[in-house]
C-alpha cells in the first residue's frame, strides 16, 4: 500500500509540474502576444519615420541647406535662448536641426534598403548554391563566408570607401557586398534540410530540373526565415552607414545624414550638445523600432526560429 | 584531439590566405596606388615609369606573390607618408587596441553575467522583462552616438573625466563602458538562455534532489555549463568586438590601430592600411583558434561532431 501512495504522490507531484509548466507555456503565449503588440506599434513608429522622409520637402519648416549665421548655434526651443523658429535649434552654421533631420531620414533609408537587398540576394543565391550543390561548391562558399564573418564588418567597409573614394553609390556597393554572409549561412543550412524532405525528392523523380526544384520547391520554404534576416539586417546597416558619415567617409556635406551631422556636431560639443544629439536619437530610435518589428515578424511568421 | 587541431589549423590558414587576398585585391584590384601617389597633371610617360618602378606593370599573380612573400616576414613595405616601416608602425599601436578590447569585453560581462542569470532564474517576471527591454535598448545604440553623450555628460558638464587621452585608469573608463555596453546585450541574452536551459536538465534536479544548496546549484552546476555556448559566441563574436574597438577609438582619440588605420585612410597611405587589417585578423583568427581548442577542451562532444 506503502509504495502504490508514494507512487500516487509522485504523480501528483508530476501533475503540479505539469500545470506550472502550462502556466509557464500560457505566460511565454502571453510574452509572444506583448511582442506581438510592441512589434505593430514599432512598426506604426517605422512608417511614421518613412514618411516623414518621403514627404521632407513639404513637412520640414525649413530649407535644410539655408544658411543663416545670425541664428548659429541657437538652442532648441524649450531652452532659455532658444525660439519657435528653430524647434530642435541650429547647428555651427545656423541651418535648422529639425529640417536637416527630416532630410537625413531620406539617406539611411535608401542605403540600408538597398544594401540589404543587395546583400541578400547575394546571400540566397549562394546559400542555395551551396547548401543544394554541396560539394566543393559548398566548400569554397563557406570558406568565403568564414573569411568574411571573420573579418570586422567595419574594417573592410572602411578600406573599400577609402579606394573607391566616398558617395551613396559606393556606400550601398560596399555595405551590400559586405553583408551577404549571414544570408549565406542560414540559407545553406536550411536548403540542405529541405533539400532531403520527401516532396523534393519527389520533385526530382518526377523529372523537375534542378533550378525549377531550387527556385519553386526550396526558395518559397525560406521566405520568412530571410526576411526576418534582412529586416534585422537593415538596422545593422543603418548603424554601419551612420558610422561611415560621422568619420567622413560616407555621406558627404553639406547633403544632411544623420551620421555627418553627428559627425559635425561632435566638434561642437562643449557649448552646443544638442547639434550631436538629435541624430543620434534619430539613428537609434529607427534602429529600435525596425529591432522590434524584426523581432516580433519572427515571432509571428516561425516562434520555433533561433536566430 | 590531434585531428580536431588540425582541421582548425587547416581553417585558420584558408581564412589568413583569403583575407590577405582580400587586403591585396582592395588596393591593387580596385585602386590604382600610383593615381594617389602622382600629382593629377602628371604626363603618361610618368605614370608608366611609377607603374614599372612599383612592379605594377607584372601580372597580379606575381605582384600577389611578391607581396605574401614579404608580408609572411613582416614586410609590408613602407608607410608612404611617414618613411617608416608599416609593419612597426602598427605594432606599436597594437597594445592599446588589445588593452581597449579587453577591458570592453571585462564591462560586457561584468554587466551580462548577473543580469542574464538573474533574468533566467526569475524568468517571466518583470525583471525578466526589464532586463530584455535593457537588451534591446543597448542593441539600438550606436556606440559612437553613446560615446559622445558620455563625453557631453562625464567630461563636459560634470568634469569628472578627461574626454579623451590614454595612460591614466580614468581614461579607460568611458571608452570600456562604452565598448562593453555594445556587447552585453547579445552576452547577456546567451547567457539567459543558458542558464535556462541547463536549468531543466536532469543533473541539476539530482543536485538539488542531493540537497545541494540552490545557489550552489547555480553556480556550481547551471552557470559552468551555461558558459560552453557563451564562450564559443564571445571567441565568434571576437571581430564583431574589435570592430566596436575601432568605433570606439574613433571616438575617444584612442591611439590604437584603429584610429592609425583611419588616419592612414584619409591620408592614403595604403601600406599601413593593409599591414593594419592583416594583422588585426590574424589576432581575430588567432582568437577564434584559442576559444575553439578551450572549448574542445571543455566539451568532448564539439571535438567529435564538428
Amino acid at each position: 500500500m506503502k509504495a502504490v501512495s508514494a507512487d500516487a504522490k509522485v504523480e501528483l507531484a508530476d501533475l503540479g509540474a505539469v500545470r506550472v509548466e502550462a502556466a509557464g507555456e500560457r505566460q511565454a503565449t502571453l510574452v509572444r502576444l506583448l511582442r506581438l503588440r510592441w512589434g505593430l506599434a514599432a512598426g506604426a513608429v517605422l512608417v511614421l519615420i518613412v514618411a516623414s522622409a518621403v514627404v521632407a520637402p513639404w513637412i520640414a519648416p525649413h530649407d535644410p541647406l539655408a544658411v543663416d549665421v545670425r541664428h548659429r548655434l541657437a538652442p532648441p526651443a524649450w531652452m532659455e535662448g532658444g525660439s519657435a523658429q528653430n524647434l530642435l535649434g541650429t547647428d555651427q552654421v545656423g541651418r535648422d536641426l529639425l529640417s536637416r533631420m527630416i532630410y537625413g531620414g531620406r539617406v539611411s533609408l535608401v542605403v540600408g534598403v538597398s544594401a540589404v537587398l543587395l546583400s541578400s540576394t547575394i546571400g540566397v543565391l549562394l546559400g542555395l548554391s551551396a547548401g543544394y550543390a554541396g560539394g566543393r561548391l559548398d566548400w569554397t562558399i563557406m570558406a568565403l563566408v568564414n573569411v568574411m564573418l571573420t573579418f570586422p564588418f567595419v574594417l573592410l567597409a572602411l578600406a573599400v570607401i577609402a579606394v573607391l573614394g566616398p558617395s551613396l553609390v559606393n556606400m550601398i556597393i560596399v555595405l551590400g557586398v559586405a553583408g551577404w554572409p549571414i544570408y549565406a549561412r542560414v540559407v545553406r543550412a536550411e536548403a540542405m534540410s529541405i533539400g532531403e524532405r520527401e516532396f523534393v525528392l519527389a520533385g526530382r523523380a518526377l523529372g523537375m530540373s534542378h533550378l525549377r526544384i531550387v527556385f519553386r520547391q526550396i526558395l518559397p520554404n525560406l521566405v520568412s526565415t530571410i526576411v526576418v534576416i534582412a529586416t534585422l539586417q537593415v538596422a545593422q546597416v543603418i548603424i554601419l552607414e551612420s558610422f561611415l558619415s560621422f568619420l567622413g567617409l560616407g555621406i558627404q556635406p553639406p547633403t544632411p545624414a544623420w551620421g555627418n551631422m553627428l559627425g559635425e556636431g561632435r566638434l561642437y560639443m562643449l557649448n552646443s550638445w544638442w547639434i550631436a544629439t538629435f541624430p543620434g536619437l534619430a539613428i537609434f530610435l529607427t534602429t529600435l523600432v525596425i529591432n522590434l518589428l524584426g523581432n516580433a515578424l519572427r515571432d509571428w511568421l516561425d516562434p520555433h526560429m533561433r536566430l | 584531439m590531434r585531428r580536431y587541431l588540425a582541421r582548425q589549423l587547416v581553417q585558420l590558414v584558408v581564412v589568413v590566405f583569403g583575407i590577405s587576398m582580400l587586403a591585396f585585391a582592395i588596393l591593387h584590384v580596385l585602386g590604382d596606388p600610383v593615381l594617389l601617389l602622382l600629382p593629377q597633371n602628371a604626363g603618361k610617360e610618368e605614370f608608366a615609369r611609377y607603374h614599372h618602378l612599383l612592379g605594377l606593370d607584372r601580372p597580379l599573380y606575381v605582384q600577389y606573390w611578391k607581396f605574401l612573400s614579404s608580408a609572411v616576414v613582416g614586410d609590408f613595405g613602407k608607410s608612404w607618408y611617414a618613411d617608416t616601416p608599416a609593419f612597426r608602425l602598427v605594432l606599436e599601436r597594437m597594445p592599446p587596441t588589445i588593452y581597449l578590447t579587453f577591458a570592453g569585453l571585462l564591462v560586457a560581462l561584468l554587466i551580462a553575467l548577473p543580469l542574464g542569470i538573474l533574468a533566467a532564474l526569475k524568468r517571466h517576471t518583470w525583471l525578466d522583462s526589464l532586463c530584455t527591454a535593457v537588451a534591446v535598448a543597448g542593441q539600438a545604440t550606436p556606440i559612437f552616438w553613446l560615446g559622445i553623450m558620455l563625453i557631453i555628460l562625464f567630461a563636459v558638464r560634470l568634469k569628472v573625466l578627461p574626454a579623451s587621452g590614454y595612460g591614466t585608469w580614468q581614461n579607460f573608463l568611458m571608452p570600456s563602458f562604452c565598448l562593453g555596453a555594445a556587447l552585453a546585450p547579445l552576452t547577456m541574452r546567451l547567457v539567459r538562455s543558458g542558464v535556462i536551459e541547463v536549468m531543466n536538465m536532469e543533473f541539476i534536479k539530482t543536485a538539488r534532489a542531493k540537497g545541494v544548496a540552490e545557489p550552489a546549484v547555480v553556480v556550481k552546476h547551471a552557470f559552468r555549463n551555461a558558459c560552453i555556448p557563451v564562450i564559443t559566441v564571445l571567441g565568434l563574436q571576437f571581430g564583431q568586438l574589435l570592430g566596436g574597438a575601432i568605433i570606439t577609438e574613433t571616438v575617444f582619440a584612442w591611439p590604437g590601430v584603429a584610429t592609425l588605420t583611419v588616419e592612414s585612410i584619409r591620408n592614403q597611405d595604403f601600406p599601413v592600411v593593409q599591414c593594419a587589417v592583416i594583422l588585426l585578423a590574424l589576432v581575430i583568427v588567432s582568437v577564434n583558434l584559442v576559444v575553439d581548442l578551450v572549448v574542445g577542451f571543455i566539451d568532448p562532444r564539439i571535438r567529435a561532431g564538428a
